[in-house]
Parts: structure tokens; sequence; C-alpha cells
């Protein structure tokens, strides 16, 4: 029955059924949460997996190459060097070869990355102060590799002469010094994290948000929903509260992960990263009502998602291949990418230990694109269908 | 006054008409049937009715109340359950019910007396999911989730569709006895034979509507003989039948045609013989009264309305 009338009692009890209508709806969109497998993986498998794969799998940081060496001139510095190279970590010894011919087959079989070659008369040559060589010959199928490999080797033979000779200035008179500044040791883990929390947070927030109101949609009970005292607005709030407080479990899961399991510093403050993370959140889930309100069925709203918001945020946010080096259209597109400005700060907070002051900039982006999707949704705000 | 008046009301969905200026009136405690095929504008019409769509053109009231301006104190009014099945089938037969009720601001037991008939055979299963009910049970959940509220109209789209002819038979049973309470009941359904269930029915057809009335007077505008007629080649007979010179019209009735024919001076032996000089063979004629399908089918045929 409607109430009628304006006495405080009537208005109290209109507002306490306002409220239990509302906590049983987010009450019934946990149930479809916790009820459906797929979405349970999605949601606690995903950033799980994502994690660990980045972590441990998938990483471009060299660890124990396999390298063949070919000593020609079997010497204690052939040989110290080799030692030198294997002590390093990031080589390991799979074959020591007899001849030029050795070479090629080895990298015909791809057994080995990196082949190093110590001529004859390497030690005579060194010793009675002529030029002499190590020849270095790497597999560049995959060329970032045999860079790193071909530069790992160089800086540990250089080292191994300076060593030697420390009072003999080498012939340059320019002296480089490199210093890698927030990651001295390169961990690949200090880019993924942030990139792969950006990843989930939104694929979670996002896509999950627009496929379950989509779900109503398609099995006809949002129209219920509509013709039920239910307001618009109580049925997006309802549907946005239980995604942000998963996402928000989510995010801090894979903090954790990325803290305590890969090591990744925590220089800035907690609770600056945990409020970043939540207007994250919320931006995420109001693209994904954005969506929702824009498409009918699930499967579009999934198709939707995918292309709109994981593809560019993998390819376009700076998380897999640095904008620097993309093209320029590319590079003004990437400014639109939400997961840019996200990557951005968690980068700054967790490594650099930067504050609001220096990422207030991305902050207000983040704001702005929040207040821009939520307002387009509010406007699409329908009490009626079509 | 009437619980429902529709007054002239159109809707097109872009160039296409789905409910061209229906006026009509439904009094309340009325059980009221919409019948016609699919694609009738049954549903756009029922879809303005509970607020959903605006009409482009004229003007409804429910229960007293517009259904353009005063939506929000309608939607509190009506129960609605949609064409297809609404439920969330990963929620149990108690949590759906339970929901809908707190939606509606009320609880079960506040308004359990106007279920208890219905609920009382889901009762066994109430903790199973709704999505793993048979048809016939899932209508019935759904119509107690529509009951919940104690609506004072009862909107009911298609509600038997998909359903087997024992559910059918038993949620008919189960509207007559809400009806005996005093509920407005619209109801609509492609089923001809569901139309003699109602007080009243109106027939529609591309978004209009064909006629109003009891079920007995509309099939008292019959007024043509009606023969049903059997041969061993059915296919052959129809067409042959349609050919007839004496032939109004002529459908396929189950294992029977019903043949209309154009006056009372024509006979069943007329018949007979024109079927045997086309070689049909097992004849068998006789005259019947009309159903409500074949005057529907006859209203179809029709170039005007006879509203």
């Amino acid at each position: 029955m409607p109430l009628t009338g304006s006495s405080t009692a009537v208005r109290a009890v209109v507002e306490k059924r306002n409220m239990n209508r509302f906590t049983a709806f987010v009450k019934k969109e946990f149930f479809h949460i916790l009820r459906d497998r797929r979405t349970l993986l999605i949601l606690f498998g995903l950033p799980l997996v994502q994690v660990l794969l980045f972590g441990f799998a998938l990483t471009n940081e060299i660890k124990n190459a396999n390298i063949a060496i070919l000593d020609n001139d079997k010497s204690p510095h052939s040989q110290q060097i080799t030692n030198k190279l294997l002590a390093s970590g990031y080589f390991q010894l799979r074959k020591n070869l007899r001849s030029n011919d050795d070479i090629e087959r080895a990298f015909r079989k791809g057994t080995i990355k990196l082949a190093v070659v110590f001529p004859a008369g390497f030690t005579e040559n060194y010793e009675h102060g002529h030029s002499t060589r190590i020849q270095l010959l790497a597999d560049a199928t995959e060329q970032n590799t045999a860079i790193s490999l071909t530069n790992y080797a160089t800086a540990i033979i250089r080292d191994y002469v300076t060593d030697l000779n420390p009072n003999v200035q080498p012939p340059l008179t320019i002296d480089v010094r490199s210093r890698m500044v927030f990651n001295p040791e390169l961990k690949g883990a200090f880019v993924f994290v942030p990139g792969v929390m950006a990843m989930v947070l939104l694929l979670v927030s996002a896509l999950m948000t627009s496929v379950t109101i989509a779900r109503e949609r398609e099995t006809g009970t949002l129209e219920v929903l509509m013709v039920s005292p239910l307001s618009q607005g109580q049925i997006l709030l309802g549907k946005v509260v239980p995604y942000l407080l998963l996402s928000f479990l989510n995010g801090c899961i894979i903090i954790a992960l990325g803290v305590f399991v890969l090591k990744v510093p925590l220089n800035g403050s907690l609770l600056l990263l945990l409020s970043e993370t939540l207007l994250f959140i919320f931006l995420a889930l109001s693209i994904g009502i954005f969506i929702s309100s824009i498409v009918d069925t699930q499967l579009v709203a999934m198709f939707a998602s995918l292309m709109a918001m994981l593809l560019p945020t993998i390819f376009l946010s700076g998380f897999m291949f640095p904008i620097e080096s993309m093209p320029k259209p590319l590079q003004l597109v990437s400014n639109l990418i939400p997961a840019k400005y996200f990557i951005n700060i968690v980068k700054g907070i967790m490594i650099k230990g930067a504050g609001l002051r220096y990422l207030w900039q991305p902050t207000l982006v983040l704001v702005g694109m929040s207040v821009f999707f939520m307002g387009l949704s509010l406007r699409n705000l329908k009490t009626r269908l079509s | 006054m009437d619980a429902i008046i529709i007054e002239n009301v159109s809707k097109s969905y872009g160039e296409t008409p789905a409910v061209s200026a229906i006026s009509l009136s439904i009094r309340p405690g009325e059980l009221f049937g919409l019948i016609g095929p699919d694609g009738a504008g049954k549903t756009t019409l029922f879809k303005i009715l509970v607020t959903l769509l605006l009409p482009d053109q004229g003007r409804a009231t429910v229960a007293g109340y517009d259904v353009v301006k005063d939506y929000k104190a309608l939607r509190q009014l009506v129960g609605y359950m949609p064409g297809r099945f609404s439920l969330y089938p990963d929620l149990s037969v108690q949590e759906n019910l339970a929901f809908f009720a707190t939606v509606f601001g009320t609880t079960i037991p506040e308004n359990y007396p106007l279920i208890q008939e219905i609920y009382s055979q889901l009762e066994p299963f109430k903790d199973r999911r709704a999505g793993q009910l048979s048809g016939g049970m899932k209508q019935k959940l759904a119509l107690c989730c529509a009951l919940i509220h104690k609506p004072e109209v009862l909107f009911l789209d298609e509600p038997t569709t998909g359903v087997d002819a024992v559910s059918r038979k038993e949620f008919w049973d189960m509207l007559r006895k809400l009806n005996e309470r005093g509920l407005t009941t619209l109801v609509s359904t492609p089923y001809m034979d569901e139309a003699s269930r109602c007080d009243r029915v109106a027939f529609m057809q591309t978004g209009t509507v064909l006629a109003v009335d009891t079920p007995s007077a509309i099939t008292n505008r019959f007024t043509k003989p009606l023969y049903a007629v059997r041969a061993t080649d059915t296919y052959q007979l129809i067409q042959d039948l349609r050919l007839a010179p004496f032939t109004e019209s002529c459908y396929a009735f189950g294992e029977f045609l019903h043949l209309t024919v154009k006056s009372a001076a024509v006979s069943d032996r007329q018949i007979d013989s024109y079927l045997l000089d086309n070689n049909h063979r097992n004849i068998k004629i006789h005259p019947i009264q009309p159903g409500i399908e074949d005057t529907f089918m006859a209203l179809m045929t029709q170039p005007e309305p006879t509203a």
C-alpha cells in the first residue's frame, strides 16, 4: 500500500522500507556473485593467477640463459672469464663447443641463446699488450633478449679486465656511469604489479557490473524491478556496492601479493594507495554502468567491456609497451586510458614513495573521468523502457 | 469508476505501429482477457499500462491513476508478470518471494493469506533454485511474486505460454479463485481456448481491437452454419473445400476441418456429394456449434472490425 501524508511517523516507516529494499537488493546481488562459480573464479582466481604468472613465468628479466663456450685458447684467463659469466646468475653453461660449426648447429637447434668464443692466442695477445678479442654471438630471433644478453656479457668481461688492471686507465676519457634509480635491480615486478592491478580491477569492476545489469535486462527481471517502488538510483547503487567491496578486497590482495611475495616496495603511504585504488574502482564501476546503459545483452556487454577497456589497457596504458615509443596518434589515444593514470599513481606511491603533492594531476584526471561517466550514466537513467 | 481505462492509445516503434488507437474499459473485479496472435500488440499495451512504456498518443488510467503522470504511485499498486520467466534462477523459491516482498515494502507473513493456496504447492520445494523448477511451477512462483504486495490490479502477460496443458488449466483455476476475491486481472494469451475462461475478452490483431464482449456473446455473433468435416486425405480436402462455391471459409482444427458455409441453404448432403465428386473417401460431416476460435477466425478475415 502506498503511504501518503507527511507525519514524521509515516516518513520514518517509508525510510525504513527504503532501507530494507536496498539491503534486500544488495543481499540478492551477493547471492548472485557467490553462487556463480564462474563469477567467483574471475573475481578471485584471476588476480591470483595474473600476479603469479607475471611474477614468475612471464618475465623479461634474464635468468639462467643457456650459453655455449668455444674456448680455443684454454688458458687461465679464458677459464676465469667463463667462471665469472656463469657465476653471475644470468647464464648457465649448456655445452662446451669444439669448432665453429658446432656454434651454428647449436643455434639451429635452439638450445643456446648466446655463444662466447675465445680465439686461439687470446692470452698471448693480451699479455703482450696487443688488443685482443672475444666474440659474442647471440640468437637474435628474440631481439630484446639478444641485446640484454650481449650487454650483460660485455659488462662482465669489462669488469674482469678492470679487476685485472686496476691502475690502468682505459683509453676512454669520458667515464659514463649509470645508476638505475628506484629499481636498481631492474625488477620487472615493479612494472607489472601496478599494471595487473589496473587490469584486474577494470575487468572485475567494469565487466562484471555491465554484465550483471545486462543479465537482469535479458531475464526480464529488470522490467519487474522497474515496476517496483525501487528507484533506478537504488538499483544502480545496489549493483555498485557489492562490486565496490569485492574489487577493493581484490585490490588489497594484489597489493599484498606484490609486497610480500614479489617484494615490490611500498615506499609511500598505504592510506593514499588504498584511497587511489578506491577511486579507480569507482571509475571502473561508472564505466561498467555506462556500458550497461547502452547495451542490451550480456554478450554485447562483455564484448564491449573487453574491446573498449581490456585491450587498450593492456596495449596503450604503458603496461606492456612504453608509451614514449608509440607513434604520436597512439600516444594521444593513450591519454584517454584510465589505467595509464592509475599505473602512474601506483608506481609513484609504491616505488617512488611520492605523495599527493606529486600525484595530484593523474588523480584529478581519474576524478574527472569518474564524474564524466557517472554523469552520463545518470543522464541515461530511465524510469521506463527504451 | 472502471479499473482500467484506455482511451485512444497508440504506440509505434519507429515506423512500425504496435498499438493503433485502442480504447478499452475494464471494470473493477473483472477477469479480462486480451486474445490475439503474436505481434498483435498485447505486450506493448501491457507495458504502457504498467508504466514501462509511454504511449505516443491517447491516455490510460489504472485504478484511477494516470499511467504517465502518476507512474510512481501506480507502481505500488500493480502486480506485473512479464511474458518471459522473470525470476532469479539462482535464488531459491523462498528467496525470490522474500526479495520481491521486501522490494514492495511488505513481508511474506503480511500477505500470506492471498498466496497461501498457490504457495502451499511450492512449499515442499522452497529451498530449490527457481531455475530448476518445472514450467508450471515457475509460473506459480512468478504469480506469487506478483501477488505478494497485494496489488489492486494484476497484469499477466502470456502467463501460460510454454506451460503444459494440465498446468495451464490449473493456472486458470487459480486466476478464477483470485478473481472471486475481487482482484481485477488483465491477462493476455495467444491460446484462444483460454478466452472462454475470462469474464470478457478483447480480440486483438495487428494493434487493433477486433471485438470486445463476453465469450458467449462473441460466439453468438457467429451466425453462419458451421460443419466439422473429415476425410482420408486432409490436405486435398482443405484444397477442394476452399474452392467449393458454397464455402465461406475452411480451417483445420485438430483432426477435423471447420467449414463455414455462405448460407443456411447449404445442406450437409450437398457438401457430401461435392466431396464424392472430387473422389474423397471416408467422408464424415456433421453440424457443430461455433467455438471462440471459429469466431476469432471469422473476425480476423472480416475487412472491418465489429467492435
